[in-house]
């Protein structure tokens, strides 16, 4: 072997060695950076980057319809936090805020005689949980724009959602609230909700995990600034599209 | 005693490059798989434990959204180079590559004297490295159906729906995981210049070759 041959040799895996640990170097470095809501900053910034970039290309067109199953089928119970006590259905009110900047804003409570007299919806969707598993699932309710409409609420860029027992709170940008197919549920599978799916009113959003489809709401608000959401306090992407 | 040039440096480098990126995926996404082991007995528990694996479904999430948009750029460049350099002639295989590749096996294994003709790359690693761009093409697209079904719907019916497309990015992990191991033992048997050759870009003629 040559020596030029040799030199090159040497410089090309000096520059092999440096890159690999280089890499590596990196990757350690990202990974100890202060957590921002469970995460290391560089990958909270890059989970709102992505939530961003697919934002952008978002169509309030795109449905996600799904065969509805057989009318009374069992559907899966995944999550119980914030679900500890059954509610009664007759007593229950849901807490409506307007603004949750204005302190002369009052607060107005729904029944849930009230939301079903609101125009109904039906739709059926393949239900997405963020741990990978799926299923169809069919929602009754009324469309949360029609609610939106019916209590002349004007909308603010997030909204904010909390269970009665404010254990589970989610947050949502108002674009994916106002989707065609997002409804307040009171029905799934044809029958009235049963308490492990959230009973007597729950969320159902179309274009989101199952971790925004929040159970037994206690409370809806409007905000300005991005509220609470519990799965992104711990390390989740807090868009969550699908 | 003669050296020639061997591998581009674009090569080379997306190359070297892929091999973090691809190790982090495959990482990444053994975390997230774990949150819902749809198929049964594939990792064992002895497994997950070992590796620390259970609960980090947000972690996993976390570093799968930001290596791939690595992994696909690098994958890009490749796939430009591939096409613009004239590096797929020596790489997709020929009707002759199919009559070869049987015999190019059995002389791998020592079950045959006299290794086939070739040109720079032999029909086996021609039929493989085809397979793996493949699959790294399958890999991406299946993952970006799971990734977004609303918003690319269109891909997921593609792939026969979310759980078609959930399958497909498993099987195409394991293929190309297969492939990786496949690969590191045939480069550890082909020996120092061989090796050398995908780092500095060059190798040693010997004596009878070329």
């Amino acid at each position: 072997m040559t020596d030029s041959l040799r030199r090159r040799s040497l410089i090309s895996f000096f520059v092999f060695g440096l890159g690999m640990a280089a890499f590596v170097a990196g990757f350690f470095i990202l990974r100890a950076q202060p957590l921002v809501q469970g995460t290391p900053k560089p990958f909270r910034e890059v989970m709102e980057l992505n939530g961003k970039i697919w934002k952008k290309f978002e169509k309030a067109s795109r449905q996600n319809f799904a065969e509805p199953p057989p009318k009374g089928k069992i559907p899966r119970v995944n999550g119980d936090v914030g679900l500890a006590k059954q509610v009664d259905p007759a007593t229950w009110k849901m807490e409506v805020i307007a603004d949750d900047a204005d302190p002369e804003a009052r607060p107005v409570f729904v029944t849930l005689k009230e939301i079903m007299k609101l125009p109904r919806t039906d739709t059926a969707l393949n239900f997405r949980c963020i741990e990978g598993w799926s299923e169809d699932m069919a929602f009754a309710g009324v469309k949360f724009s029609d609610f939106m409409k019916a209590y002349n609420l004007k909308g603010k860029a997030y909204v904010g959602l909390t269970t009665v027992d404010g254990k589970y709170y989610v947050s949502i940008d108002i674009e994916s609230m106002l989707h065609d197919q997002t409804l307040l549920a009171y029905e799934m599978n044809g029958l009235p909700l049963k308490h492990g799916n959230g009973a007597p009113l729950r969320l159902v959003i179309p274009n989101k995990y199952g971790i925004k489809n929040l159970k037994q709401i206690g409370k809806i608000f409007f905000s300005d600034t991005r509220p609470p959401d519990y799965w992104a306090e711990i390390g989740y992407d807090w868009y969550a599209g699908l | 005693m003669s050296a020639s040039n061997k591998h581009a440096l674009t090569l080379r480098l997306v190359h070297w490059i892929n091999v973090p990126l691809i190790c982090l995926m495959i990482w990444s996404g053994i975390l997230i798989y774990w949150a819902n082991d749809i198929y049964p007995g594939f990792f064992p528990q002895w497994f997950y434990d070992a590796f620390k694996i259970p609960y980090r479904l947000a972690e996993g999430m976390a570093l799968h959204y930001l290596v791939g948009w690595g992994f696909v750029i690098n994958g890009l460049i490749y796939l430009v180079w591939f096409f613009c350099s004239g590096h797929w002639r020596e790489v997709l295989p020929t009707p002759v590559d199919l009559k070869y590749a049987l015999p190019t096996v059995l002389h791998d294994l020592g079950l045959r004297k006299k290794a086939p003709p070739q040109a720079r790359f032999n029909a086996v690693q021609k039929l493989a490295y085809t397979g793996a761009i493949a699959m790294g093409v399958l890999v991406t697209l299946s993952g970006f159906a799971i990734y977004k079904p609303v918003q690319l719907a269109w891909l997921t019916s593609v792939f026969g729906g979310y759980e078609g497309a959930r399958f497909i990015h498993f099987l195409m992990t394991v293929l190309l995981s297969a492939f990786i191991i496949v690969h590191i033992v045939q480069v550890v048997r082909a020996g120092w210049n061989n090796f050398r050759a995908m780092v500095a870009g060059f190798e040693i003629d010997e004596a009878g070759r070329d």
